[in-house]
Order: C-alpha cells, then sequence, then structure tokens
C-alpha cells in the first residue's frame, strides 16, 4: 500500500461490495480482527454479528475476497439491577479482538457493565459409529451390538461455535466506554467515566483500579474519562482522554494508582473561537495510537488531530472534519447533536485517517498529501460495484451542481463507528443499521 | 432540525432570534454586544442548559458525560450573564454561596422559578437516602435547613450524601462489592435541603430516620442476611 499513491486513486476507486442490514439493529461498533480475516459488529440488540472475508478466487475481475456472514450470537441480554432499580441496557459498546494464539478466535465484548469473553471455533469434522449410540443418538439395543468399532471422524459441514468463557462483572459502578488488550496479551483494561480498572484475562474476580478521577465530593466533578487505549507495544503504557479535551499518557511501572499522569497532552484554547460551548466540542470521543506506537489520533467534535506521544503542547496536525457547523453549534446543542461520539481510525501505514460525520458522510485525510476526501455511505447514492464520488458541502459562497448545503444536512443519519483493516485499504463503516464495506481496487492489485 | 423531546417554552420567532444571533458569544467585541440582545440570547441559552440539566437528571441512569459538559456550560453561561459576581472556576461551597446570592439577586424571575422547580421535581425522586451530613450553611433565601446554592444545585444534588456508608475505613471492605446504589447521589435526598419555604422542614426530619432503617436493611442485604428484595421506604 504505498503512501506514494496519488490521493485521486484513493478518492476514486473505492468500490462497494455489499451493503448488509442488519435487521432493525444500530451497530453500535465495528472491529476488524488483527489480520482482518473477521470483521466484528455490535449493536444495539446486544448481538455480535462476525464476517468473514472470503479467500480471494484466482480468476475474474472481482477476485477480491467478499466479506460474508460468519457467525451470529447474543453476546449481552438485558439485565436489571435490582438494587437500584435500573435495566442495564445490552447495547454493545465496545468490540475488541485478542490476538491469535491458536485454532480458535477470541473477542472480548462490552455493554455497560459488564464484559464478556467469546471463544469462537469452528466444527468441521464430527464423530460416527459409537457402538452403545445410533446415528441420531438414540440408545441402541444392546442385543443388536455384535462387534465393536471404532468411531472414525468423518468431515462434515462447517459449524461455528461460540462459547462464553469469561465474564467479568461487577467490575464498574459508572458505563463502560472503552476496553483495551494489552501487548501482552495477558491483561486488558476497561475504562468507565471516572474509572479504569485493569483486568487479566483469566481471572474474573477481581480487577486492579489503576486510575480513579472520582473527586471526594461529587459536587467538585467537572472531568469525565471518554476514552482509554493500551499503547500497542509499550505493555505499560496507556492512554485515556477526557471530556475536556485533554489526554493523559500513564506507566503503570510509576505507581499502582495512576492518577499521576506521565504526560498531559493538551492544546491552548483558541481565544478567537472561544465560545460557551468550547468545552463540549473539546471534548475527545476517540482516541487511536499508530499502529508505529509514535502518534496518537484523538477526534472532538469539529477536528481529528495527530499528535506526536514526544510533544504535550500541542497537535502535530489537525484537520478540520466539517468546519460549517461551527455556526451552528447552538442549534446542535439545543438537539443534543452536539455531544455525539465519533469514532476515528488509522489505516494500516498510518498515513491515512477516516472519521466519520453527518448526512452518511465521512472524510479521509491523507498526512502525506495534505489531500482530504468526503465520501458518503448511502444505498442511493451508490450502486454495487460502482466506484464511490467525492462529495462535497457547500457553507456558502459558490456552489457547484452536486454539492450539498449545510441546511440540507441530515444528522439523524450519522457515521459515529468506522473501522479500517489492518493492511489492506478496506474500511468498515456503520450507517445507523447498515454496514458498508469498501475495498480499494486499485491498491489491492498493487500489492 | 429536532430536538429530542425538548418541550420548547418559547415562541419559535423568539426561539430563532436567538439562534440567528449564533455567533454573539464568540466575539465579545462584537458591536452588537453593547445591546440587549446579547443577554437574551445568553438567557434563552441557559434556560435551555437548564431543560437540558432537568431532564439528564430525570434519567434513571444520567449520563454522567452528557451531565457534566451541560453542567460546565450551564457554569460559563452563568459566569457571563453576571460578569460582576466574579463566579470562581471552582466554586468551594462558602465562596459559592456568595457568588449565588448575587446571581440570584440579579437574575429574573423565571429563572428562580426553572430553577426551582427542577430543584423541586429532584426532590421527589426516591432513592436509597444518606446519612445526615452536615449541609453547607448557605442559606441564601433564609432557609431553615440550608443547602448548597441552588445555582450550582445540580452538581450539589450529585454531591452526596457518599458520607454515609462510604468513610474512608468502610470503603476498603466493600471494594468488591458494588457500590454504585450509594455512589448514586444524583438522586439524593439532600436535595431536600433547598427546597424553598419552611414547609417542608418537618417532612425532612423525618428523613433521617428512614435513612437509618434502610441503611440498615442493606447492611443486611449485604452481608447476606436477608434476600434481596425491594428495598423499604419511598417507593418508586
Amino acid at each position: 500500500m504505498g503512501e506514494d499513491t496519488d490521493a485521486r486513486k484513493i478518492n476514486h476507486s473505492f468500490l462497494r461490495d455489499h451493503s448488509y442490514v442488519t435487521e432493525a439493529d444500530i451497530i453500535s461498533t465495528v472491529e476488524f480482527n488483527h489480520t482482518g480475516e473477521l470483521l466484528a459488529t455490535g449493536d444495539k440488540g446486544g448481538r455480535v454479528v462476525i464476517f468473514q472475508r472470503e479467500p480471494e478466487r484466482k480468476n475474474g475481475p472481482h477476485s477480491q475476497g467478499e466479506y460474508d456472514v460468519y457467525s451470529t450470537f447474543q453476546s449481552h441480554e438485558p439485565e436489571f439491577d435490582y438494587l437500584k432499580s435500573l435495566e442495564i441496557e445490552e447495547k454493545i459498546n465496545k468490540i475488541k479482538w485478542l490476538p491469535q494464539q491458536n485454532a480458535a478466535h477470541s473477542l472480548l465484548s462490552t455493554n455497560d457493565k459488564t464484559i464478556k469473553l467469546w471463544k469462537i471455533t469452528e466444527r468441521d469434522k464430527r464423530p460416527e459409529g459409537y457402538n452403545l449410540k445410533d446415528e441420531e443418538g438414540r440408545l441402541k439395543d444392546l442385543s443388536t451390538v455384535t462387534s465393536l468399532q471404532v468411531p472414525v471422524l468423518k468431515p462434515t459441514d462447517l459449524m461455528v461455535e461460540v462459547s462464553p468463557r469469561r465474564v467479568f462483572a461487577n467490575g464498574h459502578t459508572y458505563h463502560i466506554n472503552s476496553i483495551s488488550v494489552n501487548s501482552d496479551c495477558e491483561t486488558y483494561m476497561s475504562a468507565d467515566d471516572l474509572r479504569i480498572n485493569l483486568w487479566h484475562l483469566a481471572i474474573t474476580d477481581r480487577s486492579f483500579n489503576i486510575v480513579d478521577i472520582k473527586p471526594a465530593n461529587m459536587e467538585d466533578l467537572t472531568e469525565v474519562i471518554t476514552a482509554s487505549e493500551f499503547h500497542p507495544h509499550h505493555c505499560n503504557l496507556f492512554v485515556y482522554s477526557s471530556s475536556k479535551g485533554s489526554l493523559r499518557l500513564c506507566d503503570m511501572r510509576a505507581a499502582a494508582l495512576c492518577d499521576q499522569h506521565a504526560k498531559l497532552f493538551e492544546e491552548p484554547e483558541d481565544p478567537s473561537n472561544r465560545s460557551f460551548f468550547s468545552e463540549i466540542i473539546s471534548s475527545v470521543s476517540d482516541v487511536k495510537f499508530s499502529h508505529s506506537g509514535r502518534y496518537m489520533l484523538t477526534r472532538d467534535y469539529l477536528t481529528v488531530k495527530v499528535w506526536d506521544l514526544n510533544m504535550e503542547a500541542r497537535p502535530i496536525e489537525t484537520y478540520q472534519v466539517h468546519d460549517y457547523l461551527r455556526s451552528k453549534l447552538c442549534s446542535l446543542y439545543e438537539n443534543d447533536c452536539i455531544f455525539d461520539k465519533f469514532e476515528c481510525a488509522w489505516n494500516g501505514s498510518d498515513s491515512v485517517i477516516m472519521t466519520g460525520a453527518y448526512n452518511n458522510f465521512f472524510r479521509m485525510f491523507d498526512r502525506n498529501t495534505k489531500r482530504d476526501v468526503t465520501l458518503e455511505a448511502s444505498r442511493e447514492s451508490s450502486k454495487p460495484r460502482a466506484v464511490l464520488k467525492p462529495r462535497r458541502v457547500c457553507a456558502g459562497g459558490k456552489r457547484r451542481r452536486d454539492d450539498i448545503s449545510v441546511d440540507s444536512l441530515d444528522f439523524t443519519k450519522k457515521i459515529l463507528h468506522t473501522a479500517w483493516h489492518p493492511a489492506e485499504n478496506i474500511i468498515a463503516i456503520a450507517a445507523t443499521n447498515n454496514l458498508y464495506i469498501f475495498q480499494d481496487k486499485v491498491n489491492s492489485e498493487m500489492q | 432540525m429536532l430536538s429530542k423531546g425538548l418541550k420548547r417554552k418559547r415562541e419559535e420567532e423568539e426561539e430563532k432570534a436567538a439562534l440567528a444571533v449564533d455567533a454573539w458569544w464568540l466575539d465579545p467585541g462584537h458591536p452588537d454586544v453593547a445591546q440587549a440582545a446579547p443577554a437574551v440570547a445568553s438567557s434563552s441559552l441557559f434556560d435551555l442548559s437548564v431543560l437540558k440539566l432537568h431532564h439528564s437528571l430525570r434519567q434513571s441512569e444520567p449520563d454522567l458525560r452528557h451531565l457534566v459538559l451541560v453542567v460546565n456550560t450551564l457554569r460559563r453561561i452563568q459566569a457571563s450573564m453576571a460578569p460582576a459576581a466574579a463566579l470562581p472556576p471552582v466554586p468551594s461551597p462558602p465562596a459559592a454561596a456568595g457568588a449565588a446570592d448575587s446571581l440570584l439577586a440579579s437574575s429574573d424571575a423565571a429563572l428562580s422559578a426553572s430553577m426551582a422547580s427542577l430543584l423541586e421535581d429532584l426532590s421527589h425522586i426516591e432513592g436509597l437516602s444518606q446519612a445526615p451530613q452536615p449541609l453547607a450553611d448557605e442559606g441564601p433565601l433564609g432557609r431553615p435547613t440550608g443547602g448548597a446554592p441552588p445555582s450550582l444545585g445540580a452538581l450539589d444534588l450529585l454531591g452526596p450524601a457518599t458520607g454515609c456508608l462510604l468513610d474512608d475505613g468502610l470503603e476498603g471492605l466493600f471494594e468488591d462489592i458494588d457500590t454504585s446504589m450509594y455512589d448514586s447521589e444524583l438522586w439524593a435526598p439532600a436535595s431536600e435541603g433547598f427546597k424553598p419555604g419552611p414547609v417542608e422542614g418537618p417532612g425532612k426530619e423525618e428523613a433521617p430516620e428512614l435513612d437509618e432503617a434502610e441503611l440498615d436493611y442493606l447492611m443486611d442485604v449485604l452481608v447476606g442476611k436477608q434476600a434481596l428484595e425491594r428495598p423499604p421506604g419511598p417507593g418508586r
């Protein structure tokens, strides 16, 4: 995947594979596994759907592997907390894959309160030729058994079996917003609004609290944790973001409780852009380490920012996602859209970043060429296998033919969840209850 | 654009007027700042924020991020509406009391009314109560039981009474038990203190007794002496 690829190729050569309608349920999270072979989605109904990429066929122009449904299971059910008389939503907030260590795949899925470890295994053989049972499983009449046989394994249709291996419950008072698997493949962390816990994947009845920002007096609460992630290579480092727009990098070697950050990343407020809503729009909704581990990507309401771990004073790059909304903040505050939490993603080589927006638009920024593109994920705007057409939002001034005006943007169509294949130019976009998977045809041929 | 079930108290024209001057507070040097309109815009924004706060606190389990952001925005708006009050960024209770005094004095009747109704509604929300704790002695309106300034009431309501079972010594005992019910100051009857008027006085005195009975019950539940069932007290 060349970084010297002309941005125009990225703009124009995305094909649309399929559009999957996940039956009335809104997708709440999307995540590729470490090889990109599997793609997991979680929805508001507590279900997880896993897609698998079909092996590439050698012939034909459309020979790139396409994603088909591999497994569907109910991860979380609605629960009732009797002590607080509260319903606990079954909505899957996050899914994270564990690195594959044997033939089985494992993932962590979480709702507001409980994290579960699921193991996904394949069965393509079954034993046949039991002595005591017949083919339907009924006990044989022993008088008919005249000789003994050894059961043999016969190939059968592929069956994907999913089983819950661990349930990590009662670790969180507040709502879990992130989970992140450590590079040591033994531990993971879960973060809620005020606390972050460290778990061992094999131990469910105990977790260590590593960050606690709950003030002694709740009157003094002014800031909450919004996202957190482990460093991809250094198992002692993790970052968490706050509702005030700051990032804190913590080192678990320094202390058991990492309330003291090792580094604080914060950009001073721009006085020319100051408004009542400054804090809300600076609230970081997602933070992602780059694959290299050198940078961090953050998303706040209007921008995505790239931070260098070595520089705390300000981000090294800032990209405007939809600056035309800056003059509409009051209306967006009124209808609560200003509180929407968008995610962001790196491509495999950390050269392109992607994030969602409104009107089913999503944006990509090429860090090298500084070019950006707006694309739309909707069935109306593109036919299968067609090339996506770049879109443009017109905020006044000269308007071109296919421009969308700011006032006609549909704010109910938000793309909050996006994911990028770890190695190839394949992206997964969740548009409400639809999943779109786009592939870059040209680049994959250039592999 | 539609708001999520928010009831509009104002006429649409007024709303449009307020929204049309969206960029007001962006530039304090703006010539229009001198006019009365900024106060209108700020006031409608204040009402909107109070409404949002109300709505948020009404949820059985409020979104803490949403709540904190709305409260912080509310503080900013308050600070701009009464610049002379010099509201400290993170007021301690006594300082807040002073600020609250001046804010209450300078704000209009509608503002006090909306805050009062907000607090009144909240005080109706039953919840596991906390042990009686010394409430900050503010009494800006001469209330008998005192309470934290209502203008910053939102987070004061969150404040709780965590004093109940969460004294430092006890907290360690219950580390691995979900003590969220004690943490959920969100429906803290500590708000009782904010009720305007002395009429509620006698009623509030009963609350501490109920508190202890409930606490005992909950303690029993926790140590397994009692099967879990709906706790006694103000039913939901």
